[in-house]
């Protein structure tokens, strides 16, 4: 492998996706606005988008058991990166997406990724999409991240999506957007911690299309200092589905969380639900944990690594 | 060796009050090794207090608690976790996202193999290996968080093991599972001692000694011999009145072989 990534490197793309190394199989590695590599294999084809800046993953129907990785590591200060990444999933696919973005900032001026991502995806599919951000270093520069994630679902198909913040974020705003087709099924996890002055918000439109879809969103997140967190799910029921909302905050020091889950039934056949607990610690749990040997901040730790895991 | 040495708790009366009630008065108590201890009595006896007191949830206004000639009064509740004392909560707490395996690990101290897992809840009458993943927060049933308590405490395998009324929200069934644990722990003879709050006649006729703590005081203590004529359970049993045994209904047939 002749690509130099620096140990910095090597650590943010650890951290957001588990890379040790190049990945095997079909894979885009960005850094910093550029690529550093990409790999096709026999069945997904990466190709560099014309119009905008950003890369088209075909995948071709019928692949079945691979994995693509498309991180994106930011460690200059003071640059914007905006990306587009489009999936385009032939039917009969059985794969697993992993994203995620790292930023590490050692200086002053403001380093920002926002990835917008699309996801056409065809009939009778399986996906498991996993996206983790990050933020790190020394410097007082902010780490922005700005993710779109705009899902189309055909027909027959199951979809998983699981976007996890992790610490160092400065600010976040998420935008999720999907529609389903008949008897598909989104699950859509989304976990988030926020830490110190930062804010995080997170609207996500829901459209239940075709007859006997579903969604189900889960949204745990914790926050805490004076962070501040808002969550804005809407799942519109356009025909016979169902949809399921659940936020859980747990909240901590004087950080602040807004929870508005929406539903909206526009077919009198959709069955939706939401319900959202905003709270912090029990003290109970807290006590129950240190009479098994853990001390306060420990089982303190252990609450929350549980809640988010 | 667990020595309770004039131990007094009082709270206000009400919050902000200087005005004080004592829940706990001047109790002195020892609790050998290797003995099974049922501490029962009227409610609002102060039993399940006395309990929070050994375990440090609660903290005396006065008086020693001795382990093992080691004051531990003001210990914290992970201080006194360390030296050997564990607590079976009678409503116990719920965690959003924690695998049953994760609490059976956090409570031995150690990653545990999954047969040893599936041995502690087999004990407690949860057979399928399924538990293991499953998580314990409000989609379990009371009693079934219960017997996950009672199996986390089987799992540490504390020296001084305090259970506050374990037998409460849990079926027929699994309680003749519960006492026979009880029993082979007792029987094992390892230096383990069970301090039990219960009201419950059959836990009590196993236990070695029982405390009969009634105004925060020791109001009568020895074997169940001695102690079971002066609970008045015999006496209630001989005047027949229905009221007082609630049927138990066993509707559906429950495996008795895993």
């Amino acid at each position: 492998m002749a690509v130099d990534l620096s140990p910095i490197d090597e650590s943010l793309l650890a951290t957001i996706a588990n890379i040790h190394g190049m990945p095997k199989g079909a894979f885009n590695i960005r850094r910093d606005g550029q690529l550093v590599e990409r790999h096709n294999s026999a069945y997904i084809e990466i190709s560099t988008k014309t119009d905008n800046p950003g890369i088209d993953i075909k995948v071709k129907p019928g692949t079945k058991g691979e994995s693509v990785f498309i991180p994106v590591i930011v460690t200059q200060s003071g640059l914007k990166d905006v990306v587009y990444n489009t999936f385009y999933i032939g039917d009969d696919c059985d794969i697993e997406i992993i994203a995620g973005c790292g930023i590490h900032n050692s200086s002053h001026a403001a380093s920002e990724h926002d990835g917008i991502h699309s996801f056409h995806i065809g009939k009778n599919c399986r996906i498991k999409y996993i996206e983790k951000h990050y933020g790190e270093g020394e410097g007082t520069g902010e780490r922005i991240l700005n993710p779109t994630t705009n899902v189309y679902m055909d027909e027959d198909s199951f979809c998983e999506m699981e976007m996890i913040q992790l610490r160092g974020v400065t600010s976040t705003v998420r935008e999720t957007n999907a529609t389903i087709g008949a008897r598909s099924k989104l699950v859509l996890t989304e976990r988030l911690l926020t830490h110190d002055q930062q804010t995080a918000e997170s609207n996500v439109v829901i459209e239940l299309e075709g007859e006997d879809s579903s969604v189900q969103i889960i949204s745990r997140s914790v926050a805490q200092d004076d962070s501040v967190q808002i969550f804005n799910p809407l799942v519109v029921g356009k025909a016979a589905c169902r949809g399921h909302v659940q936020c859980d905050a747990i909240i901590m020091g004087n950080a602040r969380v807004k929870s508005i889950p929406g539903i909206e039934a526009v077919s009198p056949d959709a069955i939706l639900m939401h319900e959202a607990a905003i709270g912090k610690i029990a003290g109970e749990q807290i006590t129950k944990l240190m009479t098994l040997g853990l001390s306060e901040e420990e089982a303190e730790q252990e609450i929350l690594d549980d809640f988010l895991s | 060796m667990l020595e309770l040495k004039n131990i007094v708790f009082e709270v206000p009366v009400k919050e902000g009050s200087s005005e004080m009630k004592r829940i706990i008065d001047d109790l002195t108590l020892t609790i050998p090794d290797d003995t099974f201890t049922v501490i029962t009595g009227p409610n609002g006896g102060g039993k399940s207090t006395l309990a929070k007191l050994i375990m440090g949830i609660e903290q005396v206004t006065s008086g020693q608690i001795i382990l093992d000639g080691q004051d531990i009064t003001g210990l914290s509740i992970t201080e006194r976790a360390n030296c050997g004392i564990g607590y079976g909560f009678q409503q116990p707490a719920r965690f959003k996202g924690m695998k049953v395996k994760k609490l059976l690990e956090i409570a031995a101290g150690k990653k545990l193999p999954m047969l040893s897992c599936n041995e502690y809840l087999s004990k407690v009458g949860l057979c399928s290996a399924d538990w293991l993943t499953r998580e314990v927060d409000k989609n379990l049933s009371g009693g079934e968080v219960k017997r996950i308590e009672i199996a986390t405490m089987l799992a540490r395998d504390p020296k001084l093991a305090i259970y506050d009324e374990p037998e409460a929200g849990i079926d027929l069934w699994s309680f003749d599972r519960l006492t026979e644990t009880f029993r082979s722990i007792h029987d094992a003879g390892n230096g383990r001692s069970i301090i039990i709050i219960s009201h419950q006649e059959r836990l009590i006729r196993l236990a070695d000694n029982i405390v009969l703590l009634q105004n925060g005081k020791v109001e009568e203590m020895g074997s169940p011999e001695d102690i079971m004529p002066k609970l008045g359970l015999a006496r209630r049993m001989a005047s027949g009145c229905s009221l007082t045994e609630p049927t138990r209904l066993h509707i559906t047939e429950i495996p008795t072989t895993c």
